[in-house]
C-alpha cells in the first residue's frame, strides 16, 4: 500500500473515517498559519491576506482552517501583542470565504472568556478549540460543556506535553473528554519532544480515551523535528494533524503543512489536499504575508532545546532589543524558570535581571 | 483592655484557617466560633485546639445561638454566600465575604478601605485583584489611565476547584474591579496557573497606558507608596523591579506603557509561603474586618 518501504509501518489502526463514516481521509489536517502565524506576523493580519490565504487553501482541499489571534480569543494585548484587525473580524471574513473548510478558532481559558466563543460561533466559526497547560484541563469544563451546549466541534489541546508524561496527558485528556472534547491534542508547544517522546505520547492517550474521542497532534520545528514527529504521531494512532503551510507559526514555526501532505502521499495516507495546489499556495499566496520565513536560529533553537513556548520568541525579541541583552539567555531562563504559555511579562523581568547583572559587570 | 468584636469564620477549609491564624493576632476582633458541616474536617479540629467553638452543624446552629457573632467572615462559595447573606443581615450581622458572591460592594484595603467601613457586607473580589489593583490605583492616582490590564501567575497547587471551576468568573470579577476601584477606564484581566515545582511564589504584571507626555516620577512615587501600604497588611508583597515606562508606539497603540512587577510571598501562617495568592485574600479579609470592628467601637 505505500511506494516508500517499510509498509509494516505505514499501515494506519486508526483513521479519520473511522471518527467520521461520511469522510474517505485517513488523517483530517488543519491549518493554522492564521492563528499560530499570528505570533510571527505580531498580530498584525489584515482582512485582505486573511482572505486571500482562506481562499487559497480552502480551494488546495485543507478541511480545517483556524483564524484567531495567536494567544486565542482575547488574546489581543499588552502581554502577547494588540491585534490589528479585531480577531471576530478575520473569523468573520475565513467564514465567508471558505466553500468547503471548516474555521477553527483557539481559546485559552484565563484568557478568553465563553462569551468570545459565543461571538466566535456567530461570525461563523464551527470548530472550538481550547488549550490548557497540559496539567491544567480541569480549568476548561465550563467552556467544553458550553461548545458542546451549542453544537460546536470541540478540541482540546494539551500544550507543553514535553514537560509530562505519557500516563499523566492520559489522565489530563480523560478530563477533557468528560468535560465534552472530542478531539485531544498532544501539542509539542516548545518543539522539543523527539520522536518515540511523540508515540509514547499519543499512544497513552489513545488508549485512555481513543474509543470515545479522537487523538490528535501539534508539532514545531525548533528541533527540527515537526514533520517527523508527526509521523511518528500518526503512526501511534492520532487522526488530526494540525501544521502550518510554509512553517508559518510561533517558534521556528509549526509542522510544515505542504510538505507534510506530500509525505502523506509517499505514504499513501489520504488526506484530501491537493500536494501541487498546497505547494503553489505556499510561495504564492503564503509566503507574500510573511514578514520572513519561519527559520531555525540560534533563538529557535533555544526554545527547544531549554523547552520554551514558542510564542515567546518575539517577546523576548523585543525584551533583548529594549534592554540590551541577549535574546536567547533571556530564553535559557525562562526554560530555567520553567515559564509555560501565557506567562510573556516575566520574559520582561528576566531581561531586567540580565540587564542588571550586566551593568554591574 | 479595650473591647473586641466577635467573629465566627465560615468554612474550615484552608483559607478558613489561615484566615483565623490572622485574626487571632488581631486586637480589634475575637475569632470565636469555626463553622463547617463535617464533623471530620481538620480545619475545626485546628480550631478547637486554638480555643474556638467549632461547630460541624453549619450555619444554622450558629444562627440558633443566644450570643451571635458581631461579624462572619465567609470562606465557603458564592452559591452559599449569596444563599446565607440575606440571613446574616436579618440577625444584624455583618459579612466579610472571600468568595466571589459580590452581595456588598469590593474593597481593597488600601485602596477604598475606610469607604466601606460601615457596610454590612463586603466583599474580597479576588486573589489577583488584591494583589494588582492597587498598583492600577497608585497609577490612576498619578494620572488618567485608559487602559488597565493585570497578569496574575499562581502556583497550581493554590489554586482549588471553585477557581478552576470558575476561571471566567475570575477574569470578569477583577477585570471589572480593575475599573470600579483601580480607576482604569478599561481593565482586562489574565490568570495562568503553574505547576512548576517547587511550586512558584505569586507573581503579577500591571500593565497600564497612560498620556504621552505623563510625570514619570510621579508615577514611580505613587507606586511605591501604594506598595508601603498594602505591605501594611501583606508583608511579602514586593515590587520586583522599578516601574517600567515604554514610549509612545504602535505596539502601545499611541499611548504610553506603564509595567509594574510584583511578587506576593504568603505570611506561612497556615498556607505554604508561595501561595501568595490566598494570604492576601485572608490578610485583606482580616484589614477589611477590622476597618469595620474599629467603625462600630470607635464612635457609634
Amino acid at each position: 500500500m505505500t511506494i516508500s518501504g517499510a509498509p509494516e509501518l505505514n499501515v494506519l489502526t486508526r483513521t479519520w473515517r473511522d471518527t467520521d463514516p461520511t469522510s474517505d481521509l485517513d488523517i483530517r489536517l488543519t491549518d493554522t498559519c492564521l492563528r499560530d502565524g499570528s505570533h510571527h506576523k505580531r498580530h498584525q493580519f489584515t482582512g485582505e491576506e486573511v482572505r486571500s490565504i482562506i481562499a487559497a487553501l480552502d480551494e488546495a482541499g485543507v478541511p480545517v482552517l483556524e483564524v484567531t489571534h495567536g494567544d486565542g480569543l482575547g488574546g489581543s494585548s499588552f502581554n502577547y501583542g494588540f491585534s490589528k484587525t479585531p480577531e471576530q473580524e478575520l473569523i468573520k471574513i475565513a467564514a465567508e470565504t471558505a466553500k468547503q473548510a471548516k474555521i477553527a478558532f483557539l481559546m485559552l481559558p484565563g484568557v478568553g472568556v465563553k462569551d468570545d466563543i459565543l461571538a466566535a460561533q456567530g461570525n461563523g466559526g464551527s470548530i472550538c478549540r481550547i488549550a490548557t497547560h497540559c496539567t491544567e484541563a480541569d480549568t476548561a469544563e465550563q467552556h467544553f460543556r458550553l461548545a458542546r451546549e451549542r453544537g460546536l466541534e470541540t478540541v482540546g489541546f494539551l500544550m507543553m506535553s514535553h514537560t509530562q508524561p505519557p500516563e499523566v496527558l492520559a489522565k489530563q485528556a480523560r478530563i477533557m473528554v468528560d468535560s465534552g472534547c472530542q478531539c485531544v491534542y498532544v501539542v509539542d508547544s516548545a518543539g522539543a519532544l523527539i520522536l518515540e517522546g511523540v508515540s509514547d505520547r499519543v499512544a497513552a492517550v489513545v488508549a485512555e480515551i481513543g474509543h470515545e474521542a479522537t487523538v490528535g497532534f501539534h508539532g514545531h520545528e525548533n528541533l527540527d523535528l515537526g514533520a517527523g514527529n508527526t509521523v511518528m504521531a500518526v503512526r501511534a494512532g492520532a487522526t488530526q494533524i494540525d501544521g502550518s503551510v510554509r512553517r508559518f507559526g510561533a517558534g521556528a514555526g509549526n509542522t510544515p503543512l505542504d510538505a507534510f501532505v506530500g509525505i502523506c502521499d509517499k505514504l499513501g495516507w489520504k488526506t484530501g489536499v491537493d500536494f501541487l495546489k498546497i505547494i503553489d499556495a505556499s510561495e504564492d499566496v503564503v509566503r507574500p504575508a510573511m514578514p520572513e520565513e519561519c527559520r531555525l536560529d540560534r533563538m529557535t533553537m533555544m526554545m527547544g532545546y531549554a523547552g520554551v513556548y514558542s510564542s515567546f520568541l518575539k517577546h523576548a525579541g523585543n525584551a533583548a532589543e529594549r534592554y540590551g541583552v541577549s535574546g536567547a539567555r533571556i530564553l535559557a531562563e525562562a526554560g530555567k524558570r520553567k515559564l509555560i504559555g501565557g506567562q510573556e511579562d516575566q520574559l520582561i523581568d528576566i531581561a531586567l535581571l540580565l540587564k542588571a547583572a550586566q551593568d554591574a559587570e | 483592655m479595650s473591647r473586641k468584636l466577635t467573629a465566627a469564620i465560615v468554612g474550615p477549609g484552608n483559607i478558613g484557617t489561615d484566615l483565623m491564624y490572622k485574626l487571632l493576632r488581631s486586637d480589634v476582633i475575637e475569632a470565636r466560633w469555626m463553622i463547617g458541616v463535617d464533623p471530620d474536617s481538620p480545619g475545626l479540629s485546628r480550631a478547637r485546639d486554638k480555643g474556638l467553638v467549632a461547630s460541624a452543624e453549619g450555619v444554622d446552629w450558629l444562627l440558633k445561638q443566644d450570643e451571635l457573632p458581631d461579624l462572619i467572615f465567609e470562606a465557603t462559595s458564592a452559591y452559599i454566600h449569596r444563599e446565607y447573606a440575606p440571613r446574616y443581615a436579618e440577625a444584624g450581622i455583618r459579612a466579610v465575604d472571600l468568595t466571589p458572591a459580590a452581595v456588598g460592594p469590593a474593597v481593597i484595603p488600601a485602596v477604598n478601605g475606610d469607604e466601606h467601613a460601615g457596610a454590612g457586607n463586603v466583599n474580597m473580589i479576588t486573589c489577583g485583584g488584591q494583589a494588582t489593583i492597587p498598583m492600577v490605583a497608585a497609577v490612576s492616582r498619578a494620572t488618567p489611565v485608559s487602559y488597565a490590564e493585570i497578569v496574575a501567575s499562581v502556583a497550581s497547587l493554590s489554586a482549588g476547584p471553585g477557581t478552576r471551576q470558575n476561571i471566567d468568573e475570575f477574569t470578569r470579577t477583577t477585570a471589572a474591579g480593575v475599573e470600579t476601584i483601580g480607576g482604569a477606564a478599561q481593565g482586562k484581566a489574565i490568570i495562568i496557573l503553574n505547576p512548576a515545582e517547587p511550586p512558584m511564589i505569586m507573581r503579577d504584571t500591571i500593565f497600564c497606558a497612560v498620556g504621552a507626555d505623563v510625570d514619570r516620577d510621579a508615577i514611580t512615587a505613587s507606586v511605591h507608596a501604594m506598595v508601603k501600604a498594602v505591605q501594611d497588611y501583606v508583608p511579602g508583597y514586593r515590587l520586583l523591579q522599578e516601574p517600567q515606562f515604554d514610549d509612545p508606539s504602535d505596539a502601545t497603540r499611541g499611548a504610553t506603557k506603564v509595567s509594574v512587577f510584583i511578587e506576593v510571598e504568603g505570611a506561612g501562617d497556615f498556607l505554604p509561603p508561595y501561595s501568595g495568592n490566598l494570604d492576601i485574600m485572608t490578610a485583606a479579609a482580616t484589614r477589611a474586618g477590622e476597618g469595620m470592628a474599629r467603625a462600630i467601637l470607635g464612635g457609634n
